[in-house]
């Protein structure tokens, strides 16, 4: 083991954060970054995903044959999606209903296939634990950090509360599609700057 | 007849799949960067969707709901997608070897593309009668394709242009797509 177990998480924080560093599952990240509170109800049904597939992917990594890897890594990971959705339809019903489709397609979201192969496949339980933690932790920390960003300048609220006032006239091009590319690319912009090796 | 036509022009136009709903951002940023790639993807997405669109929608109309497994969708609608796309490529490989050949190395990637997923889901949802799942299968797919052709065309002149040094490559791809969004924004007062 050339990496410790904190270094595995950490690095999912800043080194490896998705979706800036790895440019992979951008969509959600898109698509339900209108408001802090989608983001972070995205953020923590990925990490639970990945958690999971992740530790069933590594305690399977010896029976699983290499050839028909990808269509296993895909059954876990669309298991738990399942497991997900049916939970946020029962305690979180509201969420449930603003994330919509985005849910199920957690199923085709790269991070988790991509951590699947690239990690869990090859690694130990806990290393992978730490792992999907950690990347899920970063993974949620951009798109809280994205969606705080777009829905106090697009709606003027943070967390529904209100932050500059009833007479703040809202910079509605945030919250709409444009906005969020833009926004996501001058994201991307400013870590390059502040991450410079 | 009409209803058809108008249903179209709202799929590709004015709620374009990857524009204005953000679905297949992953492929859309991936093969933008040439032309001819754009193409073969745009092309391959909507081979396949076309088909994943009807077989999703048979499956989920004649399987799942009168067995009422309908919190199955997610998974065997990925299955179907990604069993499909295999299919696909090894049919083409023996018997048309010259789309095989321009399709080919796009193939495997659509089966993660979350535009084909999502459109399956977009048709259960709104609750479409067969024929318009084709009709909105067929028109999203042509929808991603026209986005991704012009976002490459435009990516190609990019290329020549001196941009910031951070906001290379990617970012810069981020904010000119937002800039196209923008185009495709104004469609929105026409249905």
């Amino acid at each position: 083991m050339a990496k410790s177990i904190t270094q595995e998480f950490v690095k999912g924080l800043w080194d490896e954060i998705p979706p800036f560093r790895l440019v992979l599952g951008l969509c959600p990240v898109l698509a339900v970054t209108k408001s802090v509170e989608n983001g972070l109800g995205m953020g923590v049904a990925v990490i639970f995903v990945l958690v999971c597939s992740n530790i069933l992917v590594s305690l399977l990594r010896n029976i699983i044959p290499s050839k028909v890897r990808i269509a296993c890594f895909i059954v876990i990971i669309a298991t738990f999606v399942i497991v997900v959705e049916l939970l946020m339809q029962a305690y979180t019903y509201a969420l449930f209903l603003k994330l919509g489709i985005f849910i199920p397609l957690i199923v085709v979201n790269c991070i988790l296939l991509g951590r699947a192969e690239a990690f869990a496949y090859k690694n130990g339980v806990v290393a992978s634990i730490a792992d999907g933690f950690g990347i899920g932790i970063g993974f949620t920390l951009s798109l809280v950090s994205i969606g705080a960003l777009r829905e106090v300048f697009g709606n003027g609220t943070f967390f529904g509360t209100s932050v500059f006032g009833p007479s703040y006239q809202p910079f509605t091009f945030m919250v709409e599609a444009p906005g969020a590319f833009v926004c996501l690319g001058l994201m991307l912009c400013m870590m390059n700057l502040a991450g410079k090796k | 007849m009409g209803d058809y036509i108008l249903l179209a022009i709202s799929c590709i136009l004015v709620n374009n799949i990857l524009l204005a709903q953000y679905l297949g951002c992953c492929p859309f940023m991936g093969t933008s960067k040439k032309m001819e790639t754009a193409i073969g993807m745009g092309m391959a997405v909507i081979f396949v969707l076309v088909m994943a669109g009807s077989i999703t929608w048979l499956i989920d109309a004649y399987v799942l709901k009168p067995f009422k497994l309908e919190y199955l969708r997610t998974i065997s609608f990925i299955l179907v997608i990604a069993s499909l796309v295999q299919f696909v490529e090894m049919f083409l490989r023996k018997s048309i070897p010259a789309l095989y050949k321009g399709l080919g190395i796009f193939l495997p990637l659509i089966t993660t593309n979350c535009a084909v997923m999502g459109v399956c889901l977009i048709n259960i949802n709104e609750e479409y009668t067969f024929i318009q799942s084709l009709v909105t299968s067929f028109s999203y797919a042509t929808g991603f394709a026209l986005a991704l052709v012009l976002f490459a065309g435009v990516r190609e002149r990019i290329l020549l242009a001196r941009v910031p040094k951070p906001l290379e490559d990617t970012a810069i791809g981020l904010v000119t797509a937002g800039m196209l969004s923008l185009a495709f924004f104004a469609f929105k007062g026409m249905v």
